[in-house]
């Protein structure tokens, strides 16, 4: 079993239609992962039936019993967070601030205050139109993504895929370079980023392939939207080829990414041309540099 | 000399882990005894953040003289490994502890 | 007055919005556009101006004092966020995990963990006539943006006095930085596409913003793809909408080379104007 990672450092550049497409290509024999937690779009294209879910735990918030609490003041005191309200002198938690350093606890003279693990968000596992299984998770407001749900998410998909003998894991990756996205790295086989030719396409693939090459991981790129800057997308294949990165193929600026979303629908049941025959071709190749790894 | 492998399991046949903070167990073997133990690192699926440093913490108490790994740690784990000088060998995925303790030994990693 | 540009999702136009609003505003008056997306701040690429003002920014970690040290091991025992770590006969302190809770310092029976500053970042402001341009960026490594972001606002609080227009370009997502962004903002414009995932993101935006108790309002931007649903939404729950900047490839060009698009495109100009003329009524109001 391999597991791919589709990233890409900034938002916007098509990274959920294309991990949807190559998903619903791989049918099934794919389980799919979507570890981009914080905007969670893929099952707005797979159709899923959240057959299964769970809540998820992450993290600590201070919590304070008031029949214990002698509203000493020494938690507000401690606390560099400023998140210990004083109300009427009543001691309460700002759980949008708390960061869970259990400082306060650690000091509370009565023993008033105790850690709670806050419900972060929920995840599911569901059945998807490719006829193949989805885990995905949703966050609750100010939760943080995590490298911990991340995990939760992936490690999921990959023990149906090794159940029921598949082929792949394909995981939406995490956006950014912090720990979520660390985590989406992780054990992966293969990592496909996807980027576009302007500015901020750029500097922020080069900020994330740094952080791929620590993992010692083979990476390929698809260049999206690449007509839009013929002299950037140049500048971004020479990078490919300095760096040693797979250049998958280059994609056109195409209204019907959006058209098939608006459908929800992925972009190869939407599209019949040549755009659909484009990721096709790019899915048999990331499969053939997948094998070959 | 003592190895440490990240595995998915508590034997020779387990395969590889190629995570290291969140690695499922770690799998010791000490060549002198020929003795294969193990710890149970399931607990850091716990942790929001950090699992890196804490799984490198735990390496160095069991104190191996390598590790054989999959993807190289992340970035905080490496900085904790330096410290110790446990020998880090990466690439080990696909395979079980048993396939990756061959191929270091033909120094094939 | 501070005004914070968010979306739910990244890709929707937050930077060519906030970028374009402030040096537009800009012509005739003074404008601060600070980009407060530290981990990827990119917004720079689209402003010219000179450096005025450079200053790394520090937060504070424990720094282990071996001579005091009895290695109890409470430090690392407090330590919740694995950045205290006890190797054999010797503490190690990973300052990027560490979330300057002071625990383990204050907690230390032997004051063997001392707190001193370290650098997690910088912060450079920029300024072109009427336009001042802030950018914090956090360094390679350091994981937690939020307090990078309070420092960058309590830099613009301390510099430039109320009157001046104060733009936010938040990250990003519904999380921790992006509250800590709109926290002190007098108005939020979330900007969104008009296509099923930008609706989604949206709705979560909208959700944050609710909780938070934010008067806010909502531009669409590459009007004309997808559907009528984000428009619809935000005529059902009452958020106005203030802009709806138009499909139009020429944008995505303009975009693509780190241009100004007000500059080039009169229709982009327009929806400025009534997104102008909106944060105006605002004012009068406040007053």
């Amino acid at each position: 079993m391999k597991e791919i990672v589709v990233i890409s450092g900034k938002g916007g550049t098509g990274k959920t239609s294309l991990t949807a497409s190559f998903a619903y290509l791989g049918g099934e024999d794919v389980i799919v992962a979507d570890c981009d937690v914080d905007a969670a779009d893929m099952h707005l294209l797979l159709e899923p039936d959240f057959e299964e879910k769970e809540d998820f735990y992450s993290g600590e918030l201070a919590y304070i019993k008031q029949d214990q609490c002698i509203r000493c003041g020494k938690c507000a005191k401690v606390c560099r967070y400023d998140a210990i309200l004083t109300i009427h002198n009543v001691f309460t938690v700002d759980s949008l601030s708390c960061e869970g350093c259990g400082y306060c606890a650690r000091i509370c003279p009565t023993n008033a205050i105790i850690n709670r693990k806050p419900i972060a968000g929920t995840w599911y596992i569901s059945n998807i139109k490719t006829g193949s299984i989805m885990v995905h998770a949703k966050l609750g407001i100010g939760a943080d993504n995590s490298g911990k749900l991340v995990a939760k998410v992936k490690a999921e998909a990959k023990e149906i895929a090794e159940d029921e003998f598949k082929d792949y894991v394909i995981v939406d990756g995490s956006p950014g370079i912090g720990c979520p996205v660390v985590s989406s790295l992780s054990g992966a086989s293969f990592v496909v980023i996807v980027t576009e030719p302007s500015v901020s396409g750029l500097h922020d693939l080069k900020r994330v392939y740094e952080l791929i090459q620590k993992f010692k991981i083979k990476a390929g790129c698809l260049i999206n939207k690449s007509d839009i800057n013929p002299k950037l997308t140049e500048e971004i294949e020479t990078f490919l080829r300095i760096e040693n990165i797979e250049h998958i193929a280059n994609l056109p600026y195409d209204e019907d990414f959006t058209k098939a979303m608006t459908n929800g629908q992925t972009i190869v049941e939407y599209s019949n041309g040549h755009l659909k025959e484009m990721i096709d071709k790019s899915w048999n190749k990331i499969k053939q540099l997948v094998t070959n790894n | 000399m003592k190895i440490a492998f990240t595995t998915q399991g508590t034997t020779w046949n387990s395969a590889m882990d190629p995570r290291f903070g969140r690695t499922e167990f770690l799998l010791m073997y000490d060549e002198e005894k020929d003795e294969l133990t193990h710890y149970d690192n399931r607990d850091t699926a716990k942790d929001a953040h950090g699992a890196g440093p804490k799984t490198a913490q735990k390496l160095f108490e069991l104190n191996p003289e390598v590790l054989i790994t999959g993807n190289g740690p992340g970035g905080n784990a490496a900085a904790v490994l330096e410290k110790t000088g446990i020998k880090i060998i990466v690439g080990a995925t696909d395979m079980t502890a048993q396939e990756a303790y061959d191929k270091y030994k033909k120094g094939e990693l | 007055m501070k005004i914070a540009i968010a979306s739910g999702k990244g890709g929707t136009g937050k930077t060519t919005l906030s970028s374009n609003l402030a040096s537009y505003l800009a012509e005739h008056r003074e404008v601060v556009l600070t980009d407060m997306d530290v981990e990827e701040p990119n917004s720079g690429l689209f402003i010219q101006a000179d450096l005025k003002h450079e200053e790394d920014k520090f937060k504070m970690v424990p720094q282990w004092v071996e001579d005091k040290c009895t290695l109890c091991g409470i430090c690392q025992k407090v330590c919740n966020f694995h950045a205290v770590i006890q190797l054999g006969t010797m503490i190690m302190v990973l300052p990027e995990l560490c979330h300057g809770c002071y625990a383990c310092s204050e907690l230390c029976p032997e004051s063997a963990l001392p707190m001193i500053p370290k650098k997690m970042g910088k912060l450079i402001e920029f300024r072109s006539d009427n336009l001042h341009f802030i950018e914090s960026r956090l360094d390679i490594g350091e994981e937690q943006a939020v307090p990078l972001i309070r420092q960058t606002r309590n830099y613009i609080d301390k510099t430039f006095p109320d009157e001046v227009i104060k733009i936010y370009d938040a990250p990003p997502g519904t999380s921790c930085p992006v509250i800590e962004v709109t926290k002190d903002a007098d108005f939020v414009i979330l900007i969104t596409e008009p296509t099923p995932f930008g609706f989604h993101d949206l709705k979560l935006a909208v959700e944050t913003m609710r909780k938070l108790d934010k008067s806010f309002g909502v531009v669409i931007n590459r009007d004309g793809i997808g559907n009528n649903d984000v428009m619809d939404y935000s005529e059902a729950e009452k958020i106005p909408l203030l802009a709806k900047i138009p499909n139009d490839r020429i944008i995505a060009e303009f975009y693509s080379k780190g241009q100004l698009i007000y500059k080039e495109v009169p229709a982009f100009r327009h929806e400025l104007d009534g997104i102008i003329a909106y944060i105006k009524t605002l004012k009068d109001l406040k007053q």
